[in-house]
């Protein structure tokens, strides 16, 4: 029981970071219908930017944690979300109304880009930096002396999590930013004659999604502390079968389908094996597919004929 | 709704005050992108924390040289070339001949740095990148300044072309396309035929054919799911994998010969082909691809993980080598059998294996593309293509689409199997770093931008990427980098391939060649 | 007005398609309630009604694009057992039952040549043919015979609409009235025993539709089928359907001919409003 409650709180805690880089999926895929195949890149990109904040936040002596939390969080978020526009600018814009493939095959080659331009400009090995914050809260022990530990960490992950749900729900439902981004999810041409930007909501489609996915690269590089240019192809498969799950084009879909991809990944890795822990994500994500198609809170989709 | 607002009409901006702006803007995104990214550099050095060095002088270039490049670009769109042509000409020659020098001087000194004492890249010539490829990537940038500027010069002579016109040249270019597959076809197949008789075919030459044409006969597998049928195949490197295993395995432990192992993995991927197609094949496009993607990493990841079986991320070694139908390529042949140079009374060579090896290569290759262009004109190749077009109608004509698209996947997993056959007696190891996601990228990306569906296209598209990166070594650590550049250039640069023309599966007016033009009738 | 109850449903001489309480539901709505009427042989049955009366819904559930929520569709055809087409998959009414169709925003393979477009009209007498392909593969006569065969029919229908110039061309580049004769034709190559045609006529100039009555006219009178014809624009419906279904959201309000439905007031208030009040 407490072994299983431990595994929670990991699953919890791997689920939130799944759930924000599957928010971006989900919105790009809502918006332009195409898998963002570079998203997982700028996620890694996102670790990367924070981690060289935290190292030149340790190069000055700024060694107050809340303020290296916050500069990392604001700085990883502005530069990262650079790379989203930059990626929808290179890959997608230039091939709008193009044919089904050709973006799809740009934004593969981005994501090669990508990852390559992190190998040479950082180097190829996998970047280790100290914890940052330490220690938790003990919430129970068992007879046998295992104890659970709610870290500290843990919890700044799932508050982080929350008010940016919170922040990106608003979002979403009240201004006008997030209207013209379900005008254009909607209809792209007839939110585009009603005087909807449409480019310019697309860009800040992606620009959301690299920022969350920023968010959710700061805090695996707290959470693992290790960084290297290839991390962002596993987590983007496991980010976008947590979209799947949760319905695409869904937010909180993404959110709840990150949380039971980490869940299951943290149960699975504590009862079966490690080994096989990704194997278990792709099975999930074919399952979903064939038997839920529209993923747990996606709407059906009746086809037009 | 908001009322209508009329904007209130300003002084159009000159081209110049546009370019600054745009300049502005290129500055600001160039800084965001490279600031922390190639502005310092993260190192660990022994036994310290991680740390980082900075590269601030590079940031600083390329925050001044792109957005001049974007100043020229704009002003060459209001039709002034002349600071394109002058600026981007100069910089470059400057750049790229700074490179050039830069690299050379590598080449030919480092290998005497024991004489001279000096240290790579010592050319002399100041250039902005301590790396000679960034300062030539820059100039290839210029270089596309200039490319436009000529354009801008040529169209400014002959004048706009109009829509009717640009239609026509496309119509020209799909006519140019055709000519050149008929064309390049032939050549390269005579040229992969000759190739190795020739002084020229070296070891390593040959090796690189080997590659390149393992990769076409991939293409051309793939090209029957992704290009005729439409379906979206990014774990094919599974089915590769499945053949090369099954090849590893019955060689070793049932002690099958190459030739009759070869039907029976190309056989065993295509019955994988079909288990993993029926649940998924009735997902569409972007959904297929990514299930596709996943079906590819769990084989790799069982096969890393299966140690009892597949010899986990060791591989398996010690796979029986290539026979000449049974007669070994053996220096010392046991006691009363024969070699291959026994055989033919020649003088032993390891050529002998390698040559074999490529013809053999070039031939299952040669059986994929005919037995495609077969099949396309049979009715299930033309069912293939007609779901690619549409689904919907398809199923309308009484079509059964999920049957359909089995048979496709299978055909194009067969092809696969063969071809990891090929890759297991070719390197006798086989480990399950050789079958990653990027394999398939590259299969697809070949497909792709060969020009779906054209044969000689993914040829041709095989031979720039693999072959291109194979002969530039010396580019080794830029090569992915470019590799994906690539697929985006040409992406952008041609949607539809490089060779994208398609010839109907079978014609009404035969010889006289030209339909009548439309509009004649109707 | 509805149907007879299911049980005692009569197989009257020459009907081909009936429908009894036909039921489409997409999640709280309605799209089709309750529908019932008769199908003929050697009759043009046309399909009429306002828009969003449910005339593709119902044309989705009759060639299996969607699976009614209740209802039965029974084809009977001369010299071959009855077809309960709302237990058939889609493909499957098309390939067994020959039901073919045309789309309301013409469906070509628009990549493909005008005579590849009519070949693959034909694919499943060809696959056969082929031996799935096995045979093909080594070009036996059979199958070369087949393919003639194939070929020649193709032949016939780009004559017959005037398309034969054109044939090797991309279909996508055909102009729009020769698209919807394409597919018309393409349709016909399936050899059905219904066709359904979905606005036909939409997009036509007023030759174009003439000719386009003609050619209905004709598929009715020389190959004895059934063809089901919704169609917006009255003139054509009237002038050559022999058997009219009015729907209006979903229900249908008037069933007969030509001059039955354009005299009855059900019909009348449905085009013109309500006049009365209270």
């Amino acid at each position: 029981m407490e072994y299983f409650t431990q595994q929670l709180i990991n699953g919890l805690t791997l689920g939130s970071i799944y759930g924000l880089i599957a928010i971006g999926y989900t919105m790009v895929y809502g918006i332009i219908g195409m898998i963002n195949f570079a998203h997982g890149d700028v996620y890694m990109i996102g670790a990367f930017q924070s981690m060289m904040v935290f190292l030149i936040c340790a190069a000055l002596g700024l060694s107050w944690v809340p303020l290296q939390l916050a500069l990392m969080l604001v700085v990883a978020v502005m530069f990262t979300a650079a790379y989203g526009w930059a990626v929808e600018r290179v890959a997608y814009r230039p091939l709008r109304g193009s044919t089904r493939l050709a973006p799809l095959i740009s934004a593969i080659g981005m994501s090669v880009v990508l990852s390559n331009f992190v190998q040479l400009a950082q180097g190829p090995r996998p970047k280790p930096i100290p914890p940052v914050i330490r220690g938790g809260f003990e919430i129970m022990e068992s007879e046998g002396g295992f104890i659970v530990q709610l870290g500290y960490l843990q919890i700044v992950i799932f508050l982080l999590t929350i008010v940016l749900m919170a922040i990106f729900a608003y979002l979403i439902a009240k201004t006008p930013l997030g209207r013209s981004q379900r005008a254009c999810e909607q209809d792209m041409k007839m939110a585009s004659l009603l005087g909807v930007n449409v480019d310019r909501t697309i860009s800040q489609t992606f620009v959301m999604g690299a920022a969350l996915a920023a968010v959710a690269g700061m805090m695996v590089t707290l959470y693992w502390g290790v960084n290297d240019f290839a991390m962002g192809f596993i987590a983007g498969i496991k980010a976008f079968t947590a979209a799947v799950l949760g319905g695409i084009g869904s937010l909180p879909g993404a959110m709840l389908g990150g949380i039971l991809i980490g869940i299951i990944e943290a149960m699975w890795s504590a009862y079966f094996s490690t080994e096989y822990k990704d194997v278990a994500a792709f099975g999930i994500l074919v399952l979903v597919l064939i038997f839920r198609p529209t993923g747990l809170l996606g709407r059906p989709e009746i086809e037009k004929v | 709704m908001a009322t209508m607002t009329i904007p209130a009409v300003k002084a159009a901006p000159t081209p110049m005050t546009v370019a600054l702006k745009e300049a502005g803007m290129t500055a600001f995104v160039v800084f965001m992108l490279s600031f922390l990214m190639i502005g310092f550099e993260s190192q660990a050095t022994q036994g310290q924390p991680l740390g980082y060095v900075t590269r601030f002088g590079a940031t600083a270039w390329g925050i001044l040289l792109v957005p001049l490049g974007r100043i020229a670009l704009v002003l060459d769109r209001y039709g002034q070339s002349m600071p394109s042509l002058i600026g981007g000409g100069l910089a470059f020659l400057y750049l790229a001949g700074g490179a050039v020098i830069a690299l050379a001087f590598d080449v030919l000194v480092i290998p005497f740095n024991d004489y001279f004492g000096a240290a790579a890249g010592a050319s002399g010539i100041p250039m902005p990148f301590a790396d000679p490829i960034v300062d030539a990537i820059f100039g290839l940038g210029a270089l596309y300044i200039v490319a436009m500027a000529i354009q801008t010069r040529r169209r400014a002579a002959h004048g706009e072309l109009t829509l009717e016109e640009r239609e026509t040249k496309e119509e020209r270019s799909s006519i140019r396309a055709k000519r050149l597959s008929l064309v390049l076809g032939p050549t390269l197949l005579v040229v992969a035929f000759v190739l190795p008789l020739t002084p020229l075919a070296d070891r390593s030459l040959i090796g690189t054919l080997t590659l390149i044409l393992t990769y076409v006969m991939l293409g051309w597998g793939l090209n029957i799911v992704v290009g005729l049928a439409g379906l979206l195949d990014l774990g094919y490197v599974a089915f590769y994998a499945v053949g090369a295993y099954t090849y590893a395995k019955l060689s070793l432990d049932l002690h099958l010969s190459f030739w009759a192992s070869l039907p029976l993995a190309g056989m065993f991927a295509a019955f994988f082909g079909v288990m993993l197609g029926f649940p998924v094949l009735r997902l569409r496009g972007d959904y297929l691809a990514i299930v596709t993607l996943g079906f590819g990493e769990m084989v790799r990841i069982i096969l890393i993980n299966w140690q009892s079986f597949t010899g986990g991320p060791a591989g398996i070694g010690g796979i029986e080598k290539i026979t000449f139908f049974g007669v070994p390529f053996e220096r010392n042949p046991a006691e009363g059998t024969q070699s291959f140079h026994t055989l033919f009374g020649l003088e032993f060579s390891v050529m002998h294996r390698i040559v074999f090896l490529y013809y053999l290569i070039l031939v299952l290759a040669l059986v994929t593309n005919l037995f495609t262009i077969r099949l396309r004109r049979l009715p299930i190749g033309r069912a293939w293509e007609a779901l690619r077009e549409d689904e919907t109608a398809c199923r309308a004509l009484g079509i059964n689409p999920r049957n359909t698209k089995l048979t496709a996947f299978a055909m194009g997993a067969m092809f696969a199997g063969f071809a990891g056959s090929f890759f297991a007696v070719k390197q006798f190891f086989i480990s399950p770093e050789s079958f990653t996601f990027i394999e398939s990228a590259v299969i697809l990306a070949i497909v792709v931008l060969g020009g779906m569906g054209s044969q000689v296209g993914v040829a041709l598209a095989a031979i720039l990427l693999i072959g291109l990166p194979e002969v530039m070594r010396e580019l080794s650590l830029y090569r992915m980098l470019a590799f994906g550049a690539v697929m985006i250039l040409i992406m952008l640069w041609r949607p539809k391939g490089l060779l994208a023309h398609r010839e109907p599966t079978i014609l009404l007016h035969r010889g006289n060649g030209k339909p009548k033009k439309m509009g004649a009738r109707a | 007005m509805n149907a007879t109850a299911p049980d005692m449903a009569p197989q009257t001489t020459g009907s081909l398609l009936e429908v009894e309480h036909l039921t489409m539901r997409f999640g709280g709505l309605v799209a089709i309630d309750d529908v019932a009427f008769v199908a003929r042989e050697r009759e043009i049955t046309g399909i009429i009604g306002p828009n969003g009366a449910g005339k593709t819904t119902l044309f989705n559930c009759i060639t299996g694009f969607y699976k009614p929520t209740v209802g039965r569709l029974t084809l009977y055809s001369a010299g071959r057992p009855a077809f309960l087409l709302e237990q058939m998959a889609g493909y499957v009414i098309g390939q067994k039952a020959r039901v073919a169709r045309t789309f309301q925003n013409i469906r070509l393979f628009a990549g493909m040549s005008v005579l590849e477009n009519l070949m693959v009209a034909q694919h499943n007498k060809l696959m056969l043919a082929s031996g799935y392909t096995v045979l093909g593969l080594f070009g036996l006569p059979n199958y070369r015979r087949a393919e003639k065969a194939a070929l020649e029919k193709a032949v016939y229908w780009l004559e017959r609409v005037g398309l034969t110039d054109y044939a090797d061309l991309s279909a996508g580049n055909l102009p729009y009235g020769a698209q919807r004769r394409l597919e018309i034709s393409r349709a016909m190559c399936t050899d059905p025993v219904l066709l359904c045609l979905d606005e036909p006529a939409a997009g036509l100039n007023p030759r174009e539709s003439a000719e386009l009555n003609q050619l209905l006219m004709s598929i009715r009178d020389e190959f004895g089928i059934g063809l089901l014809l919704i169609e917006h624009d009255m003139s054509v419906v009237m002038g050559i359907s022999d058997h009219i279904v009015v729907l209006d959201y979903g229900k249908k309000i008037s069933d007969g001919t030509p001059a039955e439905v354009q005299r009855d007031p059900a019909v009348i208030r449905a085009y013109l409003g309500e006049e009365e009040k209270e």
